[in-house]
């Protein structure tokens, strides 16, 4: 009887993280720590390594053997971004509006018509709803890369190869946010809701806007995050030849091909481009717990 | 006669009734057909074809897979590559993505973002990837040759991604450093929301360790999320191309990194054979279609 109280006790508190707990060793626990900082140490350290360099000036770029931190921290290779690219003819804020611009306006459109799709599909009763579903579902398997040749095809006789739409409209059939939403509605939306809803006379359109959509916001907040970190990293494939429409990640490569002196600044792109999906993710972060625990597959 | 009828204006009434749900779907769906639906079976279509994007698609029977097997040997080259990329970084990357997941999930809130932000950081700066161009940089200066030349290890510059020996192995980890994806946050998320119930009548019954508490309690209850992740993995490891390219570039020497993707896109935005880009792209579908159906079939075992 005590040993049933004992483990009520020390389980059943959810606030106890899982380290506390009795089935887990000292040894264990220390284990697990020390594969965790080391895994940490892998991850980090390159993108630690990079945003250090970015402020390191000239000659210590070129020192040898290159040290890890930096001695004297300056933004000169910040500053000296916007004169690497002149030869472009397209300045630097273009690229910065290209890649915000469609970041942004994708990232909306996307969460919008992913959530309305998901909706529908998860609470209306009209045939057909199933069989899509799992087509869908089959699709999460196919990412840009992998249709990048066929979409090519496509871009070409719609003929908007060279505009904006390349990069915006191939991620609007993204089926990775239709999946997470839908998955997340039927755990967390019941039918009863939609009902008394509907008894209170509002319609299906209005239904979605004022009562699902903040009910579902850790979800489309957590397909923001994904959608958001796509397409900010996204380069498209032979489809884009106007220097004006390029986006921040086709100039990377530009600078980083001027060789070693070119390292800092190489860096300092890096590290802007880092900022913004990370931003996203602190914004997100606490939601995506909540909204992924029903992202499973069932078969 | 009198139920027909009235079924018929429950049916029809049903119809009216769900319109407006029809019309919430259509958006998504006129872009997945465009953009998904259509490319797969064009490309299935041109993949009989010969097709130079000029002139009409002149059908070619099954020309351009006999080319595929027999004469194009890249294509050999590429297909052993992206079955060997994938046969090492899937499986790993799956683990990985659940191991760190599980070991995350052992802390208070606080710890477990910082740690799950620790891992999941490679994968969302997306093309940060190319840090490691300057890390394996061939000359002295590259911080793995400087590394090695100071400490005394080696005393030449290792010309890194120009060596098939390394460029494999230095794909693998670079493509494994950003493998803790979607699939890594779904398993937090998966792991955090077992029911604890289950835990605690596990203690009873009799379980004393963590080992027997994932295989015989947290296994079980993931395996739906399991799946997804399986998904995920096959999704991007079957794709490895942007990385490659960047740090080996295209071709890379002796096309030791070269896939499948990188080949297809050489096919169809350089040489403009749409026709046999389309036979590549179908073979890899194909590839990781049956890749997707067998690792169910194993996944609905374990659970068992």
């Amino acid at each position: 009887m005590l040993k049933k109280l004992y483990y009520k006790f020390r389980l059943a508190n959810p606030k106890k993280p899982n380290a506390n707990r009795f089935t887990r060793s000292k040894f264990g626990n220390f284990m697990c720590m020390l594969l965790i900082v080391s895994a940490g140490l892998f991850t980090m350290l390159p993108l630690i390594y990079s945003v250090v360099t970015s402020f390191k000036p000239i000659d210590e770029l070129l020192i040898f053997p290159p040290t890890f931190f930096v001695r004297r921290p300056t933004t000169v290779n910040y500053v000296a971004l916007p004169g690497l690219l002149s030869s472009l003819s397209v300045p630097l804020s273009r690229y910065i509006f290209n890649s915000l611009f469609i970041t942004v306006v994708t990232s909306v459109l996307n969460i919008i018509f992913s959530a309305m799709a998901a909706f529908s599909l998860s609470k209306g009763t009209y045939k057909g709803r199933k069989i899509f579903f799992l087509v869908i579902q089959f699709a999460l398997m196919f990412n840009a890369y992998t249709l990048s040749i066929p979409q090519y095809l496509i871009f070409s006789k719609l003929r908007i190869v060279d505009t904006y739409w390349v990069y915006i409209l191939p991620q609007l059939a993204g089926t990775l946010g239709v999946f997470l939403i839908k998955q997340y509605i039927e755990g967390y939306v019941p039918d009863a809701l939609m009902e008394a809803a509907k008894i209170d006379g509002a319609g299906y359109i209005r239904i979605f806007w004022k009562i699902i959509m903040p009910i579902i916001k850790p979800a489309w907040l957590t397909v923001v995050l994904f959608a958001f970190r796509d397409i900010w990293a996204a380069i498209p494939n032979g489809t884009i030849f106007n220097e004006e429409l390029k986006t921040l990640p086709q100039i990377v490569t530009q600078i980083t091909a001027g060789g070693i002196a070119r390292n800092g600044s190489a860096m300092a792109i890096t590290t802007i481009m880092m900022i913004p999906p990370i931003i996203v993710y602190f914004i997100s972060q606490s939601n995506v717990v909540e909204a992924m625990s029903s992202a499973g597959i069932k078969e | 006669m009198r139920t027909a009828k009235k079924l018929k204006t429950v049916k029809n009434g049903n119809l009216r009734e769900q319109l407006p749900m029809i019309m919430l779907v259509v958006p998504f769906a006129t872009f997945f057909l465009v953009f998904t639906i259509i490319p797969i079976i064009s490309s299935m279509v041109l993949s009989f074809t010969s097709y130079d994007m000029l002139s009409m698609p002149k059908f070619a029977g099954i020309d351009n897979y006999m080319r595929m097997f027999i004469q194009d040997e890249v294509f050999g080259t590429v297909l052993k590559n992206t079955v060997a990329l994938a046969v090492v970084v899937g499986p790993i990357g799956f683990m990985l993505a659940f191991l760190l997941a599980w070991l995350v999930n052992e802390f208070s809130t606080g710890l477990r973002t910082l740690f799950s932000f620790m891992f999941y950081a490679p994968s969302l700066v997306g093309n940060a990837y190319f840090i490691w161009k300057i890390a394996f940089s061939g000359d002295a200066y590259g911080y793995i040759n400087s590394l090695l030349l100071s400490t005394g290890i080696t005393t030449e510059p290792i010309v890194w991604l120009k060596d098939p020996n390394y460029l494999f192995t230095i794909i693998i980890v670079v493509q494994l450093w950003q493998s803790m994806g979607v699939s890594f946050l779904s398993n937090i998320s998966g792991l955090q929301n077992v029911n604890r119930d289950l835990y605690e009548a596990g203690a009873i019954d009799g379980i004393r360790n963590r080992w027997q508490e994932l295989r015989y309690i947290t296994l079980p209850s993931m395996s739906h999320m399991l799946l997804f992740s399986a998904v995920m993995q096959i999704q991007s490891s079957f794709s490895i191309s942007a990385v490659a390219v960047e740090l080996a570039g295209y071709p890379s020497v002796q096309h030791s990194v070269d896939t499948i993707v990188t080949h297809m896109a050489d096919m169809a935005t350089v040489r403009y054979e749409l026709g046999y880009a389309s036979s590549i792209a179908v073979v890899l579908f194909l590839l990781m279609a049956g890749t997707r159906a067998v690792i169910g079939k194993v996944l609905n075992f374990v659970s068992k």
